[in-house]
């Protein structure tokens, strides 16, 4: 359901238009404590092979138990992505040799996932929407970590991340473009975060895709795909994407014909480069584990897990429009992270009072956003609490404060005065505004009376005054309210 | 069903065992005897027969959330033929 | 001091707790046998000092009137159980060198119980084969004379390459050798297509292979997944059933380990079979059968008529696709157990210049003909364009001799009585190294227990013409392992008592 003209994604070629396919494969580590089929740590970090049991080490004898939170994470996934919940799941073998992989096979499910189809809205923008279709959503183990880079001649191997527990999300191919992609992949991660089920830390790993892109003339049939690797960053998967289709459009427009197979982005080059060791087409021998019976899931487990689901992201973003009175965009701002929306929340409502949802969203998207960015942390850790923020805005209204001077206020809450009550500031360093007529006519006077040339030329040049304010500002050290001055200037001098 | 020497060379290739060009006419009879020996099931009527998952009758057990094990590099790397500061140790794989 | 080995275990645990005799006592004697002995190659580690200090520690706790079911009474333990410390390698050179620094559940169960480790017992390796001659260690040789051997011929065969020797069946051949020799009181064996109950046939000693999930697989070096099950090898049936009640039991680390609590085996060796309904399938009389088997299993069916059990005739018409079907199922799950063994974490590496070469080499090396050959087809059969073909199938087949059992015991049948093999224990070198599935026929009896998951028990039941042992299996409900005690003591009783061979090799 693109409202976007169909035509507006096509890449021109030489010889014509072009159309990009794309499709995704999501992986994303789940979070729980211990790994998908072992006891040990999920920790990041960790001295090498500490978070690993006799099981990980895939040692003689080892046989794997499933963990119960692991698959509540994995329902709750696919109850977030409106997919639908297979009460019967399997566990199948992928069998290949890699170092990283001690039991020689990967345990993944592959006949019989534990999600089934979904799927995903995506807003681009105000009349921009499509809906990704999910293919299937699946447990299965992580590999550990092959470190080719520490010795000349030997590959050391680490196998902390061995059997954490991973869900591959496999999108439909219905994507059409880079930015359709990225905003596949931010929307979904923002889903993750919202559940819980996964801290979509692309940084560290945790969520990671490969794509899957292919080109075709518009309504001809689907062409060779060729997949990317192993993409963590969604700057990265926009580029890997435009280099991909551009460079099988090249081989096309040339003649040729484009040989199926799978690739690493280079983010050096800005390219992406055929992986040598993925060459021979992998035959996995999947067969069904034999150290694991089919996973059967209870309705009233699944109905316990629906309900205790927490407000999805285009449901939050709904009842804000509506019940805020907020713009699309504002509150897609705000909806993007499941705490900068509750934080928002809690200024608007602090204290049993309701306060104007519009000035709340303008200081959390402005002025706050501006600091945590500055200093590297969410909005709802920028070191200001939603009582503070309240307080803040409360002061404006009440006009005890200017809405510059509250600039200032918020400042020294992130800075000399961390956790004070921001009317107790107020009041301490002497920030009330100055309302008072005769008090702003003395220093409107004596700014006049200091500056008679200006004066005079403000009757020719109205532009003068907002320059008059500012000196007025500037005696009263901001304080005074600016549309008293304003007021008064304009009287004064004549305008 | 039988296999040729290629389908031999391909098979041993994915079970990583590597098999000397004299061995593998031995080795793809044996296959075959064994493969000979399993056609009978071909003729059996298998219609609707549902492939069996589980010898028992009984539901996967799950564990709780609980970090029971690990913190035992020593025990993991006991036996490793060749390992340097707690990782294992292998010829330099090239990706 | 050298009767002290011709105890069962029953006698030696009464005589324990009567303080008639030590455990150091028991145990020296068994480890004087086992140096005597040597020559059977039926232990391929031992270890006497660790021994005499478990006999030591349960002496203590037996004089404390304290003490497990199993109390200082010694046992040996088939190479394949993970036992902590002491050499596990499944009698392969691709573990060479493994110390596992965890104990398999079912060992830890013995020991929790107070039973004394002797040493590990000589298996064919990863538990593939039926004699024990693909053993990196080399061949067992049955204490079993064959006919018309001299001593003097068998000593110069024990002392060579011991062609012509019996064998004392495979996989557990160590096991069932050594429980016959009396080089222990009982033994711990696994069985996967019948690598408990063949031994035991070829031998003239009990075997059980309970049902599938009964004992733990934690710590058990995987050869089948969905096949392979603990049991054990003893020289009487209460030996037998002590034994296994201790291996047994719920374990949280394995996801297919029954959870319900073991029942008292022993109670049930001597209950009555009065009433109980013996189903004879008529499937397993084969073409060509052997005469002398065939008389046997008659045999059995009216001994059981005597004791008071119902005979009836059966029908399981799937059997005939079971050993082909066994031998597609247990090699595919075998290719994927076996990836492990890769030179990276543990066991050989050969020297390679790149990863793959390392596997190639290692795995070449490492594992000997007859598991590689199940490799080779393992994988050949889950391989693309041929899973449905193969794999596929045979887990449907699987289904379809299950489904032949579940209606034999619905139709009021308690128990199956079958013969255990197609003959008797047969010489070291016999089989052809040309044609492998000649070896494997050797399971026809057997095989369609582990593909059902069921109990299989087989108890002697007397002696070929030439003087060998031979053996008749009973299949059970599945976790009623009991009443096939119960059967197996009533053959027994009603059985001529089969001579256990006096010592020639000492």
């Amino acid at each position: 359901m693109t409202t976007e003209p169909a035509n507006a994604n096509l890449i021109a070629g030489a010889t014509g238009d072009w159309e990009v396919i794309v499709g995704l494969e999501v992986h994303a580590q789940v979070t729980s404590r211990s790994k998908l089929f072992s006891g040990a740590a999920t920790a990041f970090g960790g001295e090498p092979n500490t978070h690993v049991s006799l099981v990980d080490a895939a040692m003689p004898g080892m046989l794997p138990v499933i963990n119960r939170e692991c698959v509540a994470q994995a329902i709750r996934t696919g109850l977030g992505l409106k997919a639908k919940i297979n009460h019967r799941s399997t566990f199948d073998r992928k069998n290949y040799f890699y170092p990283d992989l001690p039991q020689g096979y990967q345990i993944s499910q592959y006949k019989s996932p534990i999600v089934g189809e979904g799927e995903i809205q995506i807003d681009l923008s105000p009349t921009y929407s499509i809906n990704v279709g999910i293919e299937r959503l699946h447990l299965e183990q992580d590999a550990g970590k092959s470190l080719h880079d520490q010795s000349p001649t030997m590959t050391f191997v680490d196998l902390n991340r061995s059997g954490i527990a991973l869900m591959e999300i496999v999108s439909k191919p219905d994507m059409r473009s880079a930015d359709e992609a990225k905003a596949y992949v931010s929307k979904l991660r923002t889903i993750l975060r919202y559940i819980g089920s996964c801290d979509g830390d692309m940084e560290k790993g945790n969520l990671r895709a490969d794509i899957n892109v292919s080109v075709r003339r518009p309504g001809e049939p689907l062409g060779t795909r060729c997949e990317i690797k192993n993409v963590n960053s969604i700057r990265f998967i926009g580029q890997a994407i435009e280099t991909e289709a551009r460079r099988q459009i090249a081989i096309l427009e040339d003649g040729g014909a484009i040989d199926q197979q799978t690739r690493l982005f280079d983010a050096v080059r800005g390219e992406t480069r055929s992986m040598r060791s993925k060459e021979e087409a992998h035959d996995y021998r999947y067969f069904p584990d034999p150290d694991l019976l089919p996973l059967e899931l209870d309705s009233e487990w699944v109905d316990a897990l629906a309900a205790y689901l927490p407000e999805l992201p285009d449901a939050k973003r709904a009842r804000f429009i509506a019940n805020y009175g907020l713009t699309a965009y504002d509150a897609s701002v705000l909806v993007a992270e499941k705490e900068t929306a509750d934080f928002f929340e809690s200024v608007v409502n602090h204290g049993g009072t309701k306060r104007d949802p519009k000035a709340v969203a303008n200081w959390i998207m402005g002025d706050l956003s501006a600091h945590a960015n500055g200093r590297g942390a969410p909005v709802a850790e920028a070191g200001v609490s939603a009582a503070q923020l309240a307080a803040l805005v409360d002061l404006i209204v009440e006009g005890v404060i200017s809405g510059k001077i509250a600039k200032d206020v918020l400042g020294l809450l992130l800075g000399e005065e961390k956790d004070a009550d921001p009317r107790a500031v107020v009041e301490r360093r002497g920030l009330r505004q100055v309302t008072d007529a005769g008090a702003i006519d003395a220093v409107v006077d004596a700014v006049i009376a200091a500056n008679a040339d200006k004066a005079a030329q403000a009757k020719t040049k109205p532009g003068m005054l907002g320059w008059f304010v500012g000196q007025v500002m500037k005696v009263t050290g901001g304080k005074a309210n600016p549309q008293a001055v304003s007021e008064a200037l304009k009287c004064k001098l004549g305008l | 069903m039988s296999v040729d020497l290629d389908a031999v060379r391909r098979i041993a290739r994915l079970a990583r065992i590597r098999v000397t060009e004299a061995e593998m006419p031995h080795l793809q009879a044996e296959i075959n005897a064994i493969l000979k020996f399993v056609e009978a099931l071909e003729a059996v009527d298998v219609e609707g027969v549902e492939p069996m998952t589980s010898v028992i009758p009984m539901r996967l057990p799950m564990r709780d959330d609980v970090v029971t094990d690990g913190e035992i590099p020593g025990k993991v790397l006991a036996n490793a033929p060749l390992s340097e500061d707690d990782f294992f140790l292998v010829p330099r794989v090239i990706e | 001091m050298t009767d002290l080995t011709s105890l069962t275990l029953a006698e030696a645990r009464d005589r324990l707790k009567s303080r008639a005799v030590t455990s150091v006592e028991l145990t020296r004697a068994h480890l004087e046998a086992m140096e005597r002995a040597k020559g059977l190659n039926a232990y391929i580690a031992m270890t006497p000092e660790n021994a005499l200090q478990m006999a030591k520690a349960s002496d203590e706790r037996l004089i404390r009137g304290e003490g497990g079911p199993l109390e200082g009474l010694p046992i040996g333990v088939k190479d394949l159980y993970a036992t902590e410390g002491v050499h596990t390698q499944a009698c392969s050179h691709i573990l060479d060198g493994f110390k596992p620094t965890y104990e398999s559940t079912v060992t830890a169960n013995l020991w929790r119980d107070g039973a004394v480790m002797l040493g590990k017992l000589n298996m064919d390796e990863f538990a593939m084969g039926s004699s024990n001659e693909s053993s990196y260690y080399g061949p067992v040789a049955s204490p079993w004379l064959p006919p018309n051997w001299s001593r003097e011929k068998a000593l110069a065969a024990l002392a060579g390459d011991k062609r012509g020797l019996l064998t004392p069946g495979g996989s557990s051949g160590g096991s069932s050798a050594a429980v016959a020799a009396r080089l222990c009181l009982a033994a711990t064996a696994s069985d996967t297509g019948g690598s408990i109950r063949q031994p035991a046939a070829f031998t003239g000693t009990v075997g059980i292979k309970p049902t599938y999930g009964r004992c733990s697989r934690w710590g058990m070096v995987a050869f089948a997944s969905s096949l392979d099950q603990a049991g054990s090898l003893a020289r009487t049936m209460r030996d037998a059933a002590i034994m296994l009640r201790s291996m047994a039991g719920p374990d949280p680390k394995d996801s297919t380990c029954w959870p319900e609590p073991v029942p008292d085996y022993e109670a049930a060796v001597g209950r009555s079979v009065k009433g109980l309904t013996i189903g004879v399938p008529k499937e397993y009389r084969l073409d060509g059968m052997n005469p002398e088997i065939e008389a046997l299993w008659s045999k059995g069916a009216e001994w059981l008529r005597d004791a008071g059990a119902k005979i009836v005739d059966v029908s399981l018409p799937n059997t005939k696709h079971a050993l082909p079907a066994y031998y597609i199922v247990a090699p595919a799950e075998a290719s994927s157990n076996l990836a492990r063994y890769d030179g990276v974490r543990y066991g050989l590496r050969e020297p390679s210049a790149d990863i793959v070469d390392l596997y190639e080499k290692t795995r070449a090396r490492g594992f000997g003909s007859e598991v590689r050959r199940r490799l080779m087809i393992g994988t050949y059969v889950l391989s693309a364009g041929y899973y449905d073909a193969y794999y596929l199938r045979a887990q449907k087949i699987r289904t379809l001799i299950k489904r032949d059992f579940e209606r034999v015991f619905a139709d009021r049948v308690d128990a199956v009585l079958t013969p255990a093999t197609p003959s008797a224990a047969f010489g070291i070198g016999d089989k052809s190294s040309e044609d492998p599935v000649e070896m494997y026929l050797n399971d026809v009896f057997t095989v369609t227990v582990n593909m059902a998951g069921l109990p299989g028990l087989v108890a002697p039941a007397g002696l070929s013409n030439e003087g060998l042992p031979l053996g008749l299996q009973l299949i059970g409900r599945p976790f009623d392992e009991e009443t096939l005690f119960s059967l197996g003591e009533a053959i027994g009783q009603a059985a001529r008592p089969i001579p256990l061979p006096e010592p020639w090799w000492r």
